[in-house]
């Protein structure tokens, strides 16, 4: 444990012992169903099914039942992939480069966040399979499996390979990584719990004795494999940006596509953390642990990551301009300009204009203010990448085949059949699971000397 | 062997000689085991391993695929059939007037692919979008599966009993019928005359009776001549679409891409004038296009005349005050190419054709490029015979009336009135193949063969015959026509031995060469043609009759200056006049000029659409109404560039209503509008036209809809002829890069090795000068290779699935600069017409983003696509650059959404057309352009089995055979004496995927990317005196 200044504001509010943290988190998955989570639980279900014909209208006929054509054969599917796959930097930002760098205020927002980023991929891993004209067999063809086509492998220079690999193993170690930080909570509700819960939060705890040893060893797991997600929070973005970067498409092939990505998908996936923590904290009445304090702190990342992105979208044009390659040019000129002209103002004011109302105190720290602008951040990151994917597509090198894209219903579908997954998970986890981490927090109740305010 | 002494006991039973032993000692088995048929019914124990075996048998074959149906296996294998191994027949194709001697490829006995005769003198070759489709029309289950009475089926028997005795007793009966090329079916129908005491009308939907009676008048003869684009070293069209539609398209866009072949050695070429109202085909590779109003046409080919005329010393001929861009200058140049130049109309006002004869007659050029010694009979129909026709057919003066494969219900102006007098006649009787507008309302139906079930002559040009044979035998109960009217006359004879005859006394007894009448016969057969040694009867024709009375009819029926709109009818490549509008290859095939499909439309100026505040994108326009005397039709606007001020084009052949599921109902038919008024079918219809924009919207399923190429010099690059001469290399992009301190070609950077093709290097060189945007190709790939239709809402959807498309750009207006203004093409816009084909990259971006390694190159430099493999997940489209690589985004195939219009692929019948050698893809997996490489793998075992290397020109591609202007060559870049090689100038012998090609105007599309195509393109050359937009 470190020293911590007296001065510094505390991190938790409201005076809460011990013993309140452990209450006030438990009784979330101990009590019945709020009236809240149970309405808000069925519209995400209700979402799950109604997205769920236009994903099995796909699946049974065909990727024509979306909107792509001969010029533009990625759109929706692609867009929500990058999408999804950027909301989930967030939480692993947040639980382990804020854990090796001990910023101890993540710890109100870590678990929350983790599990936002493993729904996040989850919803995102579900792209690259069923934008698959073969889903039935892509879905194995594209892993690098000893079989018996005469020993045929995988083309391990295609960038969508790369992406195989980044999306699993991302997936694997921010599963294991959450999963390891639920099991000290999972064995203090087991602790309270009787009869069929207990056997169920016994199981889940995997038998988790709270012994000095046992910490011990847990520490050193965690640092471990927050030494392991924290690559991947640069990893995977720069690999899914690889999937652009690396083609000869003008509006693609831009080298400066990795860490734009990389600052994009933490952009987005802080906007997604505010979204989500603001409700939670409401409806479960977690004003004391998830603070104003946190949600300023995220907003100086929504600026910082906001200006990054904005000066990415100016470098590209500059580049495009200074490469002196007329279609280069065109494909930048025909963003501003062209048919979807409206889609790339979206993005600038979206992404650009809108995060830099944070520099005003007032608005950081007003809640009312993040939770529209964070929205409007997610829309603008959905934005670019339609406005990458979709513009740079749709016009490319031959004139001839210039073509416009028009989505329909079942892209739609789809993209709500994601949202009904992702909040369908996410409002299980907030019930059954301990939304904040209990026994983090309780390590910082008291980390500075002050007595307590009650 | 020493006799075995010792007794075995089987037991101490046997020894003790038990009897309960030896009551069972001959048994093998004891009684109470069941081995015999039980008594008592139950199952025994053979029962038992029967059932099982039965089981596991039936269970193992049911586990297996399910058996194909339908199947029938040779019992005795045909002599000169063998599976896999095509054979090819010459026949020839005609429908009407419109001729093409071809070589038909069947598989297992099923015609699967036309190609061109090469040993034709006509067609050399050459074939069409029309022809190459119309082997699926043979699978047509539209066809009539036998004869009909009154509607209803019945056998030939029983017709031919009631047809030959009611045509006696029905007095004044009319045989009916479109251009016949064929003399022994003009015999049959003698026979049939002469024993009904019938007449014969004929008529063509699209007729060139103006120029028959023009040079009836002229020349006193009347009949078409034989046009020479070849000799010309200037031509002037009027509005004809000659590389098009016009009389012999495929003849003379062979002939017209002779002087349009340009190399550093040869750097001539003919150049084109055109004057037209609509945009045509023909009009998009003139060097000089000048709009004109239909109102304007007679006088525009009488000011011609006048400006010849001065040159020539003659007197001017009416008064002609007009001024045309360019005339006077066509005048000058064709002055000064006397006797090799040409001049022709599309119009089919016979005043109009006069003076297009005295034109050319001042010009020499009569027994030059117009050859009337040698007429051609494509076109014999006679619009006022069929006026009047129609005028006793309505009076009810016609007592019997024969449609022999004509179709005049629908494709006659006064069609309506056909068909509401059909009734009045005693006797009606037709012999189309299918049940069409006209066949729908006779009393007989007597359906004739599919020609490619038919055996045939035909006369296309004094002295050249064709032989049509059939290449399977009939699919339905149909029988001949020809033998139908014999039958009807009362000649028993069939039409084969009939046509033998024929030919035994008029063709064989001529000649000398071959002694044998069988030889004679076969060898005729074999090469599908046989010209008639030529007699010396160089007569010299001359004429000039009438141009003073066609002159002053010209100078009173034509204006200067008209206010009103004007709508000019023509043809569309793919649909022609109507008759193949149930192939949904045609219906499919991307106009060449609006690149549309399915549809017929208005095409309106650009002018005429910012009037009316249309602007069109994604094909999506507006419905408009036109008014011509009274009748109106509803049909969507294409605004077109290049199209007259004040006119307005729609085309033929669509809103056919009994073609079948495929044709029934797609666009308008616009035959009603055509002007009879004048005594001749009227294309051009100057007077009493209103058209009105209405506020419904509609879209015109386009598979290109933006028009210019945006000045992109590494897409299109060209030049004029002077600049040409100049420099070799005029109107090249030389992109360069720099590295190393120096600037560099793209091709010496890279990230790649380079492949090595050590025994073959596949490549195309393919001339833009060239092509002339026929899209004979796009049908030709989608034969050979299976590709599927999509229809209508496809297309709309931006999924036609094309292996092959004829890029089409305008170019932008002059002095546009800004990339809005370079999307605006010129009002009368220079057009380019690029073939664009999967590129076959030796550095190829497709390849390397596949996950799965679906696409991989060939140790021949091809790019392949492995379709098993193949998980669609699109990046390899995304990243080509070309944007050549399709996506099935349905299931094509046995899928009722696409039955109606994917027959090929769907109807057991049009499955038949489908190649063996070809998969067809399943959903969800890319496909492209495979430069056909089942055929270089048949050309390379041919070689292989014969033990010999494969010759330059054995192995060609679909596209290339189909070209009618050699504009696609086809060949191996390895072998230093192919033609490829030749004409890229590739230098040494390497086996290196990058050739060093010395050929000036050679480029690739796209050069700066390196990503090393195998195709490569010819700078377009336009003979223009300087650049202009």
């Amino acid at each position: 444990m470190q020293v911590t200044s007296s001065v510094r504001e505390p991190l938790i509010t409201g005076g809460k012992t011990l013993k309140d943290v452990t209450h006030d988190i438990s009784r979330q998955v101990e009590g019945k169903p709020s009236l809240a989570w149970l309405l808000a639980f069925l519209v995400s279900v209700g979402v799950l099914l109604l997205g769920f014909l236009a994903l099995a209208a796909t699946l049974w006929e065909g990727i024509g039942m979306w909107g792509l054509n001969k010029t533009v054969g990625w759109a929706w599917d692609i867009t929500n992939f990058v999408w999804w796959v950027g909301i989930g930097h967030a939480g692993t930002l947040i639980s382990a480069v804020l854990l090796l760098f001990r910023q101890k205020w993540r710890m109100a927002i870590n678990r929350a966040a983790e599990a936002m980023t493993i729904f996040a991929v989850i919803c995102a891993a579900m792209f690259p399979v069923i934008h698959m004209g073969r889903p039935w067999l892509g879905f194995y063809w594209a892993l690098p499996l000893p079989n018996t086509f005469g020993s045929l492998w995988v083309n391990f220079n295609s960038p969508l390979l790369w992406d195989v690999f980044a999306i699993s193993t991302y997936f694997s170690v921010s599963l294991v990584f959450w999963y390891i930080g639920l099991i000290p909570d999972f064995a203090t509700i087991r602790d309270r719990a009787t009869g069929l819960r207990k056997t169920i939060y016994g199981a889940l705890s995997f038998g988790w004795d709270g012994a000095a040893k046992t910490w011990m060893r847990y520490e050193s797991v965690a640092l471990i494999l927050a030494g392991l997600a924290t690559p991947l929070v640069l990893s995977v973005h720069t690999i899914v940006s690889f999937d652009f970067a690396t083609s000869v498409i003008p509006g693609w092939h831009t080298t400066i596509f990795p860490p734009y990505f990389v600052a994009g998908a933490i952009f987005s996936g802080f906007a997604m953390v505010l979204t989500l923590m603001i409700v939670t904290r409401k409806v479960f009445h977690l004003e004391d642990y998830i603070t104003i304090g946190h949600i300023e702190l995220m907003n100086i990342v929504i600026i910082i990551t906001g200006s990054i992105v904005g000066i990415a979208y100016i470098t590209e044009f500059f580049m495009a301009w200074y490469s002196g390659v007329a279609a280069e040019q065109y494909a930048f000129i025909n963003r501003m300009f062209g048919p979807y002209w409206w889609a790339y103002w979206s993005m600038m004011t979206c992404n650009v204009i809108s995060p830099q109302l944070f520099w005003f105190k007032k608005i950081r720290t007003s809640i009312v203010a993040t939770f529209l602008l964070s929205l409007v951040v997610n829309i603008g990151m959905w934005f670019e990448r339609f406005v990458i994917i979709v513009t740079s597509l749709h016009r490319d090198f031959l004139p001839s085949s210039w073509v416009m894209f028009y989505p329909t219903i079942s892209d739609v579908g789809v993209y709500l059949f994601t949202f009904g997954l992702f909040f369908t998970l996410f409002f299980l986890f907030a019930k059954f699971f301990p939304v904040i981490n209990m026994f983090e927090v309780k390590s910082i109740v008291k980390s500075s000397s002050v007595k307590i305010k009650k | 062997m020493k006799e075995n002494k010792k007794t075995y006991w089987k037991g101490l039973e046997q020894l003790t000689n038990d009897p309960e032993f030896i009551k069972n000692a001959d048994k093998e088995f004891p009684d109470y085991l069941p081995i015999n048929q039980n008594t008592d019914g139950s199952a025994s124990r053979r029962d038992f391993l029967k059932m099982m075996g039965f089981s596991i048998a039936a269970a193992s074959l049911a586990a297996c695929e399910a058996p194909i149906r339908k199947a029938i296996p040779y019992v005795n294998k045909p002599v000169d059939i063998n599976p896999s191994i095509p054979n090819y027949y010459a026949t020839t194709f005609a429908s009407g007037g419109d001729y093409a001697s071809i070589v038909v490829k069947t598989r297992e006995g099923r015609p699967i692919k036309i190609e061109g005769n090469t040993l034709s003198p006509i067609t050399k070759g050459g074939v069409n979008a029309i022809v190459e489709a119309s082997v699926l029309t043979l699978y047509d289950k539209q066809r009539l599966a036998g004869p009909y009475i009154n509607g209803e089926r019945t056998d030939w028997s029983t017709l031919d009993n009631e047809v030959s005795s009611k045509l006696r007793s029905a007095g004044n009966v009319k045989i009916v019928t479109n251009t016949i090329l064929s003399p022994s079916t003009e015999k049959a129908i003698t026979a049939l005359v002469e024993s009904t005491g019938a007449e014969v009308i004929t008529y063509d939907p699209i007729s060139q009776y103006g120029i028959l009676k023009a040079n009836e008048t002229f020349f006193g003869q009347s009949v078409l001549p034989t046009y020479h684009f070849d000799k010309a070293n200037v031509i002037v069209s009027f509005g004809a679409d000659f590389l098009g539609t016009w009389i012999s398209p495929i003849e003379f866009a062979k002939q017209y891409s002779q002087g349009r072949k340009i190399s550093k050695d040869r750097p001539e070429m003919s150049r084109h004038f055109q004057f037209e109202s609509n945009l045509s085909l023909t009009g998009a590779n003139a060097d000089y296009r000048t709009p004109i109003k239909a109102s304007q046409s007679g006088l525009a080919v009488l000011a011609l005349y006048n400006f010849v005329a001065r040159k020539a010393g003659a007197s001017a001929a009416g008064s002609t005050n007009i001024d045309i861009p360019h005339l006077e200058k066509a005048a000058n140049e064709l002055w000064a190419s006397r006797g090799k130049s040409i001049v022709v109309s599309g119009s089919n006002d016979p005043n109009v054709q006069v003076v297009i004869n005295a034109i050319n007659d001042l010009l020499g050029n009569t027994g030059q490029t117009i050859n009337l010694s040698k007429p051609s009979y494509f076109r014999k129909g006679d619009d006022a015979k069929m006026n009047q026709f129609v005028a006793d057919l309505s009076a009810g003066r016609v007592g019997g009336v024969i449609f022999y494969n004509c179709n005049p219900v629908y494709d006659h102006p006064k069609g309506e009135e056909i068909a509401a007098s059909i009734s009045k006649a005693k006797v009606s009787v037709s012999t189309n193949e299918t049940m069409n507008e006209t066949a729908s309302l006779v009393q007989f139906v007597a359906p004739d063969h599919h020609y490619l079930e038919s055996w045939n002559d035909f006369n296309p040009r004094k002295g050249e015959y064709s032989l049509s044979q059939p290449v399977i035998s009939k699919l339905f109960d149909t029988r001949q026509a020809q033998e139908s009217f014999l039958k009807w006359a009362g000649n028993e004879k069939g039409y084969y031995e009939f046509i033998q005859d024929g030919w035994k006394a008029e063709m064989f007894e001529n000649q000398t060469e071959i002694a044998g009448f069988q030889d004679f016969w076969d060898q005729a057969l074999y090469n599908g043609v046989y010209a008639v040694a030529e007699e010396v009867e160089e007569e010299s024709i001359s004429g000039g009759q009438g141009l003073s009375g066609a002159a002053s009819a010209i100078s009173n029926q034509y204006k200067a200056q008209s206010e009103g709109t004007e709508l000019v009818i023509y043809q569309k490549i793919g649909i022609g006049n109507g008759t193949f509008a149930n192939n949904p290859w045609l219906q499919e095939l991307s106009d060449p000029i609006t690149k549309a499909t399915w549809d017929n439309y208005l095409t309106v100026s650009q002018k005429w659409a910012s009037e009316n505040n249309l602007r069109m994108s994604e094909g999506s326009t507006k419905m408009a109404q036109i008014t011509v005397g009274g009748k109106t039709l509803t049909l969507p606007v294409l605004v077109q560039p290049g199209q007259a001020e004040g006119t307005v084009g729609l085309a033929l052949g669509y809103g056919r209503t009994k073609a079948g599921k495929v044709g029934n109902g797609v666009g308008v038919n616009a035959y009603s509008l055509l002007d009879i008024s004048k005594g001749f079918v009227n294309y051009d219809i100057t007077e009493g036209v209103s058209i009105e924009i209405t506020a419904d919207s509609y879209r015109i399923a386009q598979t290109q809809t933006h028009q210019t190429f945006m000045d992109r010099e590494y897409v299109i690059q060209e030049a004029t002829l002077p600049e040409y001469k100049e420099n070799p290399s005029a109107g090249r992009y030389h992109p360069e890069i720099y590295t190393d301190g120096k600037f560099v070609k793209p091709s010496k950077i890279s990230l790649w090795k380079g492949h090595h093709y050590s025994q073959h290097h596949w490549g195309l060189a393919i001339d833009m000068n060239s092509c002339i945007g026929c899209s004979a190709c796009s049908v030709a790939c989608q034969v050979e290779n299976n590709v599927a239709v999509v229809g209508k809402q496809e297309v709309l959807n931006r999924r036609e699935m094309a292996w092959i498309r004829i890029d089409r750009y305008y170019s932008s207006a002059e002095g546009a600069s800004s990339a809005k203004e370079l999307e605006i093409a010129a009002d009368n816009p220079q057009v380019t017409f690029q073939p664009m084909m999967c590129q076959h990259c030796n550095n190829a971006p497709c390849e390397t983003v596949c996950p799965v390694a679906a696409t991989t190159h060939s140790s021949e430099g091809l790019n392949q696509m492995t379709y098993n493999r193949c998980i669609g997940t699109r990046y390899c489209a995304n990243n080509c650059p070309y944007k050549v690589r399709r996506f099935n985004w349905f299931k094509y195939h046995d899928n009722k959404d696409f039955s109606a219009v994917n027959v090929a692929q769907n109807d057991d019948l049009g499955k038949m057309v489908l190649n063996p050698d070809v998969t067809v893809r399943a959903r969800g997996v890319i496909e492209k352009c495979s430069m056909c490489v089942q055929r270089i793998q048949a050309g390379k075992l041919t070689a292989k089995r014969e033990r010999r290397k494969i010759k330059d020109g054995e192995i060609n591609v679909a596209c290339a055979v189909a070209c009618p202007t050699d504009a696609i060559v086809f060949g191996d870049m390895n072998d230093p004496d192919s033609k490829i090689t030749n004409m890229l100038k590739i230098e040494e012998n390497t086996t290196s995927a990058t050739k060093e090609v010395n050929e000036e105007r050679a480029y690739h599309v796209i050069e700066y990317l390196n990503v090393s195509p195998n195709v490569w393109y010819f700078t377009k050359i336009r003979n223009k005196d300087k650049s202009e937009a």
